[in-house]
């Protein structure tokens, strides 16, 4: 009954030609050794990968998306554990309230908020530049923290924690020394895919950029409108390497389950 | 349980949110029905009333509405194999569509430029092929748009449409065949109407992911503007935030509106939801 048609196995291979040949062109491409993108490539050569470091933009937008990647992920998750934790394990009223609001920045358009932020946290609070991309990253990996956490601290026995205090433990110490250990490989996994989400973000960081304040997108963003060699393609390939890394952590982390959950 | 305990818990968190999301957009929402210190809805009315605007909406929603009808398409058929594979290879093709969805959307719409482009692939191919003497003016069209939005979005309606398959009982099925039904019949008649609400949650995210995204109409639009990059351009080109600030709300309301329709239609066809 499990059998596939041949059409439909042809008909699947296709869609993943679409989806992965485009990926796979790019790659080919990045070794060009002329000065023009085009496929195929007329020869082989690593000179756009020795451009990135030789071009200072990719680099220090580079760091500053580190940056602000990592230090806005240690903010959400100083703010959003305890508040995934609340959530799940205490039962209150107004709990799909808060629920809703702490999921409701990946349901705002990104431009939207983008601009909502430029707006208000540059403008109006008068909050400098880097701050503000620092804050916008904090929001919208939020979500991302706080559904992972909440879905691996679902598969959690609370009673464990129960036992742990009635026998006298404080409800910090069986925080830092029950709960956390059990749900460790999912706030790993939280962290990646926020990292990811913030890292490859366009639509906070286009209105977050100023003197020497941008991210490595926005900086490609740019330098593609422009120019139109194949540095970006070399780019392109080194990230793709990097995301392949983190995905497959992910997956030995918690599996796939967590992306095909809606 | 302590009161004092969850508001600790909760609190950072929600005025973090509160200060840094929800002030900015409500001042923003409020902003628009301000001018020149009286209350106006002048604002949208200048808006719809401008043909510019109105085309640029039509270009968001069609393009938006082709992009969501070729995903399911596309997305659907893909999704129905890989839920019926062997463990190892529905895994290595679960891993195929992911990386995609994690990959930056910068790498994802530029691929598209050297695809699509005037020395692009196609264009040499059709060019060498004899096929046509000069190349196609693919690029900054709202065609390439609407590739580049279908390879944004087909993985999250394949890997929406596979959690739904996934937990699909098959045993209805099996007993459908016994009973005579033609594995055509089968589909139309159990597997099918089953993954419908997954088709209705994942045509949404694709939906109101086209009608929002920017990085890909940026990249591949050229000077064919959608309203995200219509906002952009209001925002930091034109320097006119009070028409920036319209544009976000009508996108909000728009999303809104679209979310809360299509959900109430998916928990009808699925009361246990």
């Amino acid at each position: 009954m499990k059998e596939n048609s041949r059409v439909l196995s042809l008909y699947t291979l296709l869609v993943f030609i679409f989806l992965l040949g485009p990926l796979v062109i790019i790659s080919v491409t990045s070794f060009e050794p002329g000065t023009v993108l085009k496929f195929p490539p007329e020869g082989f050569s690593l000179r756009w990968y020795k451009n990135i470091f030789e071009v200072s933009m990719f680099m220090e937008t580079f760091k500053t998306s580190i940056i602000v990647s990592m230090l806005g992920n240690l903010l959400a998750l100083l703010l959003g554990v305890p508040a995934a934790y609340a959530l799940s394990r205490f039962k209150f009223r107004g709990r799909d309230t808060l629920n809703a609001l702490f999921l409701s920045p990946v349901l705002i358009p990104g431009i939207v908020l983008g601009f909502t932020l430029l707006r208000y946290l540059i403008v109006v609070y008068g909050l400098p530049i880097y701050t503000g991309l620092l804050i916008g990253h904090t929001v919208i990996m939020l979500p991302f923290i706080i559904r992972v956490i909440a879905s691996s601290l679902q598969n959690f026995d609370f009673a464990v924690e129960e036992a742990a205090q009635s026998l006298g433990a404080s409800r910090l110490y069986t925080f830092f020394k029950v709960v956390l250990p059990n749900i460790r490989s999912g706030i790993l996994a939280a962290i990646l895919i926020a990292f990811l989400e913030s890292f490859n973000n366009v639509d906070i960081s286009v209105f977050m950029t100023g003197p020497g304040v941008s991210t490595l997108p926005i900086q490609m963003l740019t330098y593609v409108q422009n120019y139109f060699d194949p540095t970006i393609a070399a780019i392109s390939v080194i990230l793709m390497v990097l995301t392949a890394a983190l995905m497959f952590i992910i997956e030995r982390l918690m599996g796939f389950a967590y992306f095909t959950k809606r | 349980m302590n009161k004092r305990f969850l508001y600790l818990l909760l609190l950072p968190g929600l005025l973090f949110l509160t200060v840094f999301m929800l002030i900015p957009i409500m001042l923003t929402i409020a902003s628009t029905f301000v001018q020149d210190g009286k209350l106006t809805l002048e604002g949208y009315l200048h808006f719809f009333r401008d043909g510019y605007f109105n085309r640029i909406l039509l270009t968001t929603l069609r393009v938006s509405v082709v992009t969501t009808v070729l995903c399911v398409l596309l997305g659907y058929p893909a999704a129905y194999y890989i839920s019926r594979t062997g463990v190892r290879k529905k895994s290595f093709l679960l891993a195929l569509s992911i990386f995609p969805l994690l990959t930056s959307p910068v790498v994802r719409s530029f691929s598209w430029m050297i695809i699509l482009g005037k020395k692009g692939l196609v264009n040499t191919f059709l060019v060498n092929t004899g096929l046509i003497d000069k190349p196609l003016d693919i690029l900054y069209t709202p065609a390439a748009m609407m590739i580049g939005l279908v390879h944004l979005f087909l993985p999250l309606i394949i890997i929406t449409l596979l959690g739904v398959m996934e937990n699909l009982d098959y045993e209805l099925v099996r007993a459908a065949r016994s009973l005579g039904a033609s594995s055509f019949t089968a589909f139309r008649k159990i597997t099918f109407p089953l993954t419908v609400p997954g088709l209705i949650i994942g045509g949404i995210l694709v939906f109101v992911g086209s009608l929002t995204a920017y990085t890909t109409p940026a990249l591949l639009g050229g000077k064919e503007r959608v309203i995200s990059t219509f906002l952009y351009q209001n925002a930091m080109t034109l320097n006119d935030w009070q028409a920036a600030s319209v544009i976000a709300v009508i996108m909000i309301v728009i999303t809104f509106v679209v979310v809360g329709l299509m959900n109430a239609w998916a928990n009808r066809l699925n009361p246990k939801g």
